[in-house]
């Protein structure tokens, strides 16, 4: 894909740098993915089918391999056997259309760094070490932060943000990077119930614009509110489909056999 | 105070001035690295571990500033890949390991120096010489402070990245080993020039406290570098300044500069300081 091609500033079009009714094309495939950590068996022979256009909860047990799983797909966990395939080809390195957002809790919310030079990093895969920062660049960041509702807030540190605002921030990293798939840890941990709603509209909003949403969740109650497709684990897969579908309380039960179930926040 | 301006007047005080600017400058400049990654107390390990390695270097080979630099990176790299060597066979983690070897290895190099009837160099190693340096020094001094100063500029921008979050870096395609690597040799050769000025003990405050200065000034860790960089330099040249009509040693007042400068700003930062308003909104 041209990373030079126009974008339309509309809603309707479907996926940042690409064109229109291609969502078939763009799919993603896991086939049989299994994880080892050293002699510890983190997944074990996941496989599930989605495409952008749609948005998918990973749930399961603390443990079961969630964070694992959202690592793997983002290409940060070598060594793992089975496929992935992001529109027909291996996905053996890193990709731009590929975006990773961790916990929020994993963050140095400390670094000195503006909500800007938070998004701005997304442009890296198109830079890289040298390349000068074009009005192209800063152009397709500015509508990163419009879209989130962050323009007002761009010079702020990152700390001096409330929670729904720093996943917006993470979100509109992601956007500048024109990425396809946007990988979430936890996106809706910690934040307040309107941060929550916030975030639902904004999940719905993306998808809707042709990304592929997946977010390991641990609120069982909102699953269905918020997304179209469920996979659940525990190290091994449990259930995978839509989520009216695969979201039953039998899966359920076989995933959280003989574990607390996580409260909501 | 004529006494001074003549000793100004003298090669070795041009030298010791230059030296405090280069290495101040050098150091100040790293520091933001070291700062940005959390990483104070493990050059304060590397810089203890360089000693052993100087003394074997200077056992061999005699004493010369490239044996001294090269038992310096030789210790580094045993203690670094040892830790981790240990810790990936047994069952210590990491900083344990680390801790036993570096302390072992600082002992061991003190023990060598002694016996080697070296106390003067020994001094001059624990707690720097900056005064007593030799045109050559001064040369390698400016040659670190080169690299330094080059590859912390070309590997800004996925280097911070990277010291922000590794996971994100890394699925963005900015190539961590690689940065690991580099910037582990860059520590190490300016790790040389601190301890060349203020010794193995001290040189973790030269290394750490220009950018903790910065850090508390500014949102914009790019700021960190250069300005760690200039705080680095004026530091250490005002304790030049200092140190001679107060009879102090250039090497510990160039420290407690730094440490006042970095007192100035907890207390007195507009945004992050001690009596500012807005510490944390979040």
């Amino acid at each position: 894909m041209s990373t030079a091609a126009p974008h339309s500033h509309t809603k309707e079009h479907v996926c940042w740098g690409g064109g229109c009714a291609h969502t078939q094309h763009h799919r993603l495939e896991v086939i049989d993915l299994s994880v080892r950590y050293q002699e510890v068996l983190a997944l074990e022979k996941i496989s599930f089918a989605t495409e952008c256009g749609r948005s998918m909860a990973l749930i399961g047990p603390n443990g079961a391999g969630k964070s694992t799983l959202l690592k793997s797909l983002a290409g940060l966990i070598p060594g793992g056997s089975g496929k992935i395939l992001w529109r027909g080809k291996p996905l053996t390195r890193s990709s731009h259309e590929i975006a990773y957002l961790p916990q929020r809790g994993d963050v140095d919310w400390n670094f000195p760094i503006t909500v800007r030079g938070l998004v701005e990093m997304g442009r890296y895969p198109n830079l890289g070490w040298w390349r000068q920062y074009s009005r192209h660049d800063a152009d397709i960041v500015e509508r990163a932060l419009t879209s989130m509702e962050l323009c007002d807030l761009q010079d702020r540190q990152i700390s001096a943000l409330s929670g729904g605002q720093q996943q917006r921030a993470f979100i509109a990293r992601a956007l500048a990077q024109e990425a396809h798939v946007l990988l979430l840890d936890e996106p809706f941990t910690g934040l307040d119930k309107p941060a929550q709603e916030n975030l639902s509209r904004l999940f719905k909003e993306l998808t809707a614009e042709g990304r592929l949403l997946i977010a390991s969740h641990h609120d069982l109650q909102t699953v269905a509110s918020n997304f179209d497709d469920v996979l659940i684990i525990r190290r091994h897969q449990v259930a995978f489909g839509p989520v009216a579908e695969a979201f039953t309380p039998a899966s359920i039960a076989s995933a959280y056999d003989n574990v607390e179930p996580a409260a909501s926040n | 105070m004529s006494t001074f301006t003549d000793f100004l007047a003298e090669p070795i005080a041009k030298r010791t001035l230059m030296a405090c600017l280069m290495i101040g400058f050098a150091n100040g400049f790293v520091s933001a690295f070291v700062v940005l990654r959390k990483d104070a107390l493990r050059i304060g390990t590397l810089s203890h571990s360089l000693l052993p390695g100087i003394a074997v270097a200077v056992l061999i080979g005699g004493l010369t500033q490239w044996s001294a630099l090269a038992g310096a990176i030789f210790a580094a790299l045993i203690v670094g890949l040892g830790s981790i060597f240990l810790s990936r066979t047994s069952r210590l983690d990491q900083d344990t390991a680390m801790g036993v070897l570096y302390t072992t290895a600082f002992a061991a190099g003190v023990l060598i120096l002694k016996n080697l009837d070296m106390r003067q160099k020994l001094d001059e190693w624990l707690f720097g010489s900056i005064v007593g340096m030799a045109d050559s020094d001064l040369w390698i001094a400016y040659g670190i402070s080169a690299i330094a100063v080059i590859t912390l500029t070309a590997l800004q921008r996925p280097l911070l990245i990277y010291l922000f979050e590794p996971n994100i870096a890394a699925s963005l395609g900015v190539p961590v080993r690689l940065l690991n690597y580099a910037m582990f040799a860059v520590t190490i050769l300016v790790l040389i020039s601190s301890l060349q000025a203020v010794g193995c003990i001290l040189s973790v405050g030269l290394m750490v406290a220009p950018a903790a200065t910065i850090y508390l000034l500014t949102d914009n860790a790019r700021t960190l570098f250069w300005g760690g960089g200039i705080v680095g330099a004026i530091g250490s040249v005002a304790a030049f300044f200092l140190a001679y009509p107060l009879g102090w040693s250039v090497s510990a007042t160039i420290i407690v500069v730094l440490g006042t400068l970095f007192l100035i700003a907890y207390i007195c930062s507009p945004k992050y300081g001690l009596f500012s308003r807005r510490r944390r909104i979040a």
